[in-house]
């Protein structure tokens, strides 16, 4: 479904990223572990168009997708979420999902037509469990709503691929279990890839982990390999570093 | 149902506008002002609500807007004298020409955005201000285009003779409902909200699909020649062009009635700060030439102590005081 080959970047004389590949099938949650500074960031946004790689290619369904523009890969269907929450702070919970919709976006260069979009927006919100919350300005939800809020946005589009980065930074115990309960819910129906720091959470979800150190993926497999192999966890003590 | 989509398209606030313009020539003498005040304010309240379209609904400061106002004079005086149009074509032209100079320049600055995107837009406006003065075969350099006429408004089933002041004024007044209307219902058209979410998170307006790049430039060509039509409606009034509309300072006016009447929170706003402009300018000027040194200081003190305008303070008191 979607395949990165040995993907490099470099910022400066700073080298980021070297020889990363990695393979999302569909249908299954895959991870990406790894300590701060990994470069597990930045393979993200390599991925969802943010920063072209300086060397290797991006396939989504057989097609070549490398360099494209963010909003060219996300008309394709993937979606992505933010480490650093990325809302539309003075819309509404509702009109942050609206505005993500494919329908508005098709009609986006629409002048003088009104689109209101509300019904399928409310579901998406429901689903995010943001039912009640639609009128409430993104600024003014709780840490934990927004970060549902997040998700809801990245949701909205509908997409087949959706790219969760760090979903529960930031989460106590309670809003943590929460996330996990609807990320397991949407695992069912979209292709999730996840960068996540809390291994328990991860290790729960993800049906394949790729774990990154120095930039390069250092090991990969179903969390209970992983689980058992020595680096992976020297790299989560921080042991590599 | 269909009396909230009446009350959508034309809300309390446009009917009151409207009614208050519309019978501006009845009673402005009676508070001892003069009927042609109510046309310059209506060509910068039509200026400032397409100024506002950039600042307000996309979070663009653009700072050099007088160029696009400018642009729209001459081009309206040109047309008449170099190639003898009537009212229809020489106010096509201004519109025209300040679409072409905006669309020009927003190719240049809409992948900038803040600080970059105002001093790339302060630095086109003095392309064009320098260009009015020295270009003298052309735009007569710092005299302007004088005796620009005022052809009659020619509607097929009846002509207007806008050489009167009152239908001047009416004249006009049919320009400043089109324009409210089609720019209230542009903002809360998808294109507005669009707009509205570039201004509030550029990068997640990009990660959802859209081409930001596109949308900007869309927002300050309509702006350029809502500004183009400003300016000819002006060279139209005024029965001249000159350099100075399209000064820094002429610009900075336009940014001062939309952040001062509240342009970032209310449609509005600009609307009230053209008004509280003049006045200033008329009431204020009658007692001290400083009056613009006045204006500048409640420009300071709203920007200090309420940057949300005199609209954003009106809304505040409103969600404040018991339903």
């Amino acid at each position: 479904m979607f395949e990165a080959s040995h993907l490099h970047k470099r910022f400066g004389r700073h080298v980021v990223l070297e020889d990363v590949s990695m393979r999302f099938e569909p249908g299954r949650l895959s991870g990406i572990m790894g300590p701060n500074g990994a470069g597990k960031t930045t393979c993200f946004n390599l991925l969802t168009g943010r920063y072209a790689p300086d060397r290797g290619s991006v396939r989504f369904e057989g097609r070549d997708i490398t360099g494209l523009p963010p909003r060219s890969i996300a008309r394709l269907g993937i979606s992505r979420s933010f480490q650093i929450m990325n809302l539309f702070d003075e819309y509404s919970a509702l009109d942050n999902v609206v505005v993500a919709s494919p329908e508005m976006r098709r009609k986006g260069f629409s002048m003088l037509s009104s689109f209101t979009g509300a019904d399928a927006a409310a579901e998406v919100l429901a689903k995010v469990g943001l039912s009640g919350k639609e009128g409430v300005r993104a600024k003014d939800l709780s840490y934990g709503d927004r970060r549902a809020l997040e998700i809801g946005v990245a949701l909205a589009a509908r997409p087949r691929l959706l790219f969760l980065d760090e979903p529960t930074a930031g989460l106590g115990t309670e809003a943590t279990a929460r996330i996990g309960a609807l990320i397991a819910e949407l695992k069912r129906s979209v292709t999730i890839v996840m960068i996540e720091h809390d291994m328990k959470f991860l290790f729960g979800l993800a049906d394949h982990i790729y774990v990154m150190h120095w930039g390069q993926v250092i090991a990969q497999g179903a969390p209970d390999a992983l689980r058992a192999n020595p680096w992976v966890q020297r790299s989560n003590l921080g042991a590599l570093e | 149902m269909m009396l909230l989509r009446i009350k959508e398209t034309f809300p309390p606030a446009m009917l009151l506008t409207f009614a208050l313009f519309a019978s501006l020539p009845l009673w402005i003498k009676g508070v001892g002002l003069y009927p042609y005040l109510g046309v310059e304010v209506m060509i910068w309240v039509i200026y400032a609500l397409g100024f506002n379209l950039l600042l307000g609904t996309s979070g663009l400061p653009s700072f050099g807007h007088g160029a696009y106002f400018g642009v729209g004079a001459y081009a309206f005086g040109l047309s008449q004298l170099y190639w003898g149009l009537g009212l229809w074509g020489s106010l096509a032209s201004a519109i025209g020409a300040a679409l072409v100079a905006g669309a020009l320049v927003a190719a240049f600055i809409s992948h900038r955005r803040g600080i970059y995107y105002a001093l790339l837009t302060i630095a086109f406006g003095q392309v064009f201000w320098f260009v009015s003065i020295k270009w003298h075969s052309v735009t007569r350099g710092e005299d302007g285009l004088l005796n620009i006429r005022r052809p009659a408004a020619d509607f097929g089933v009846f002509s207007l003779d806008i050489q009167k002041l009152d239908n001047l004024y009416y004249f006009c007044f049919g320009a400043f409902v089109l324009v409210i209307v089609l720019l209230w219902r542009l903002v809360r058209s998808p294109f507005g909200r669009v707009l509205a979410a570039i201004r509030q998170n550029e990068t997640r307006a990009r990660f959802v699909g859209y081409n930001v790049w596109l949308f900007k430039w869309l927002a300050f060509v309509i702006s350029a020649l809502i500004a183009g039509l400003a300016g000819g409606l002006f060279a139209l009034a005024q029965q001249s062009a000159y350099p100075n509309v399209m000064s820094l300072h002429q610009s900075g006016f336009v940014v001062m009635m939309a952040l001062i009447g509240g342009g970032m929170v209310s449609f509005w706003g600009p609307v009230v700060g053209a008004v509280l402009f003049f006045i200033a300018r008329d009431l204020l000027g009658a007692y001290t030439e400083a009056w613009l040194l006045w204006y500048g200081l409640l420009f300071m003190v709203i920007v200090l102590f309420k940057p949300e305008g005199i609209a954003g303070w009106f809304q505040n008191v409103r969600s404040k005081s018991p339903a």
